[in-house]
């Protein structure tokens, strides 16, 4: 808990990155952040499959556009807050001379993603024909 | 234009890399962005679709200030680290869209 909130206080203030270890490679730094664009990509594409599921699926029920729409909006929000962290942590960690954290967020993510797509492909099956 | 007078030009392009990166990212956010202004105006004009519209187009904007600041920065041989700054904004700005989205749906 007092690591997350310390990793909060990091988001807020970049001369405390600074401060920390030696300056990497610029060229590490520079990938760490492209990593950390990729992840406000995947962040802004669930958004707006967030947006195209309430847009162009009016025929669906309210309660699963919804629902659908929601989870694929709260995974976009989480992925990119989470992209910030991890930028953060690893930008930290490359400062210490520490190695990289790792995590299980690709994991849940692509969990739910396949969640989602398994409960569209229901949908297309059962919703429309039914 | 690549930062080839400020120094030797890096073999691997990172900043090259680094600079179209934010360039498909800022792509990615306008997709976002007309979306939900399409969706703030889309049966009839209301004010309340004018005022989610219009606050769609502010975060497309903020997203765009960064990047472009962002791409500037890049235009040197070695440029510096990303400020957390700037992370921190063009995650709001995606949060704020999803937020955005939120508030459309229910």
């Amino acid at each position: 808990m007092t690591d997350f909130v310390r990793g909060l206080r990091l988001w807020f203030s970049p001369q405390r990155i600074r401060e920390e270890g030696d300056t990497p490679d610029y060229r590490f730094s520079l990938a760490n952040e492209r990593t950390f664009l990729a992840w406000i990509r995947t962040a802004l594409a669930l958004v707006g499959g967030g947006f195209a599921v309430d847009q162009f699926l009016p025929d669906l029920r309210w309660g699963v556009r919804v629902g659908m729409a929601l989870a694929l909006l709260a995974a976009g929000a989480l992925c990119a807050l989470r992209a910030v962290n991890h930028w953060a942590r690893c930008e930290r960690a490359m400062r210490r001379g520490e190695d990289l954290p790792v995590s299980r967020f690709p994991t849940l993510l692509s969990l739910a993603v396949g969640l989602v797509a398994g409960a569209m492909v229901v949908v297309v099956l059962f919703g429309w024909s039914g | 234009m690549t930062g080839g007078a400020a120094g030797v030009r890096d073999p691997g392009l990172q900043p090259e890399r680094t600079r179209l990166a934010w360039r498909r990212t800022t792509l990615s956010a306008t997709v976002a962005a007309v979306l939900a202004a399409k969706q703030a105006v889309h049966e009839e004009v209301t004010a309340a679709g004018l005022i989610g519209a219009g606050l769609s187009l502010l975060v497309w904007l903020g997203f765009l200030g960064v990047a472009h600041r962002r791409m500037v920065a890049l235009g040197t041989a070695r440029p510096r680290a990303l400020s957390a700054r700037g992370a921190v904004v063009a995650a709001a700005c995606t949060v704020a869209l999803a937020a955005f989205a939120v508030g459309v749906v229910l």
